[in-house]
């Protein structure tokens, strides 16, 4: 991979996934090759809002490679409060580090940060947009189990806000996947996602309920219907309700269905499913240590070698 | 030009005529080119003109003032049939029919409220011209109708 920055996941090529994957694969086998490898390099950390996983898994990959991490601090206690412009806090940033950590409440925030400074940008979230480190773990998690070709996966869930599927949804057009999008009409997937997966000829079905579909997926990856986009409670709690798997729900799925979840997860996977061996949601953010290693050495590094 | 349709319109001296536009866009053409009727040039305007091209068109004379390529740009968006006049002491100079660019810059708001763009940002807003809509370059949001009622300039 040669590229400055990475803003969404439809700027990846399969190769680019498969350098990053293969990379992720080898620091998995081989870490105490990778120590060190950026010790005096710094990372900023810069989240405009609150993260547990994505920035402690940033966080560690930095450390693991003998990197530094600064960070803002809450965003309340930061410059950002007293109205300071993204533009201006990330050039400030610019000068104490090799590279950025993005996460912010609008879309496009990684994009225009990244015309704004020298340094690699990585997108960590943009509001309802992209999340492309997430994505290259899930597709990490995936290939480990069945391989990126070939392959048959669900996504249900909220896919209209949810910009980890947006990422995911984008990055297997690159390769021989069914994607069949499972959500309420109401959260159906945005029509500029739509307008990316035709014009990369993706096989594409969309569905209101998950029992049409289930028996056929390789993958079901599961995200939260968040609460706070419906203004009427019992609309929500009727909605969530029918998108909420249990293990009695997967006795209908094939033996070696892969079930994923970026989490947080509130109540849409049943805790008796953690006890299957669908359930590789734990397994999936481990993965990004590596996967997120593998990226920085990428970037930090200037490319493939 | 008919002798009919010259006496819906008269000539200009010096200025720009703006014809087969889209029927009844002028008056966002107008807005395009930021003329509400305070300003000292005199402006004509003929609604649903009938066109053997079009069934019916606007067209717009406009006194004293010729468009800059970024107006063109945007009237091309909403008026793609439009051709360009520039009139000078009664003589058309210059004929040009508009051409999609492939980006705007600085002249269509995004409609998502929620995109960096309309964020108290030091940023022009940037859209990439697809065949049948615009795309904004930050939040990859897809405009197709109603492009007049993003107009910010």
């Amino acid at each position: 991979m040669r590229q400055d920055h990475l803003i969404t996941a439809t700027q990846l090529s399969r190769p680019d996934i498969e350098a990053v994957l293969d990379r992720a694969r080898e620091i998995d086998e081989s870490r105490e090759a990778f120590e060190q490898r950026y010790s005096g390099s710094v990372l900023a950390l810069c989240f405009f809002e609150p993260s547990t996983r994505t920035k402690m898994s940033f966080e560690t990959a930095a450390k693991r490679l003998g990197a530094e991490t600064i960070d803002m601090g809450s965003v309340e206690s930061s410059s950002v409060k007293k109205g300071e412009s993204l533009a201006d806090t990330v050039r400030v940033i610019e000068g104490y580090a090799d590279a950025l950590v993005l996460r912010h409440p609008s879309e496009g925030s990684a994009k225009m940060a990244s015309e704004f400074v020298d340094v690699p940008v990585i997108n960590a979230g943009d509001g309802a947009g992209q999340h492309p480190s997430q994505t290259l773990l899930d597709l990490h998690t995936i290939r480990e189990r069945h391989g990126l070709d070939d392959l048959t996966i669900g996504i249900m869930g909220d896919l209209k806000y949810g910009r980890t599927v947006h990422s995911l949804a984008s990055a297997l057009t690159n390769f021989d996947a069914n994607q069949h999008f499972i959500s309420p009409e109401s959260l159906q997937l945005p029509r500029s996602v739509r307008f990316d997966l035709h014009e990369a000829g993706a096989q594409v079905r969309e569905h209101t309920e998950i029992e049409t579909i289930l028996p056929e997926l390789d993958v079901l990856y599961v995200t939260r219907i968040q609460r706070e986009r419906f203004p009427d409670e019992n609309e929500y709690h009727e909605i969530a309700g029918e998108y909420r798997i249990d293990a009695d729900t997967l006795s209908a799925a094939r033996e070696d269905l892969t079930v994923m979840h970026p989490l947080p997860r509130v109540d849409e996977i049943a805790a008796d499913v953690d006890e299957t061996d669908h359930a590789r949601y734990f397994e999936q953010a481990h993965n990004g240590v590596p996967v997120r290693m593998a990226l920085l050495d990428m970037l930090l590094g200037g490319g493939s070698e | 030009m008919s002798p009919d349709r010259e006496l819906r319109v008269s000539k200009i001296r010096n200025g720009t005529v703006i014809d087969h536009i889209t029927g009844g866009q002028s008056l966002n053409v107008l807005a395009i080119l930021g003329i509400d009727g305070s300003e000292e040039f005199s402006v004509s305007i003929g609604m649903n003109v009938p066109s053997d091209r079009l069934g019916h068109k606007d067209i717009l004379k406009v006194e004293g003032r010729e468009l800059s390529q970024s107006e063109v740009d945007v009237l091309s968006l909403i008026a793609p049939e439009a051709t360009i006049n520039i009139v000078r002491d009664y003589e058309v100079v210059e004929k040009n029919r508009v051409e999609r660019p492939t980006e705007v810059v600085g002249v269509l708001s995004c409609p998502n409220r929620n995109c960096i763009s309309n964020d108290d940002e030091p940023v022009e807003t940037r859209f990439a011209v697809m065949a049948d809509g615009v795309r904004c370059d930050y939040c990859s949001e897809i405009l197709r109708d109603r492009l007049a009622e993003h107009i910010d300039v």
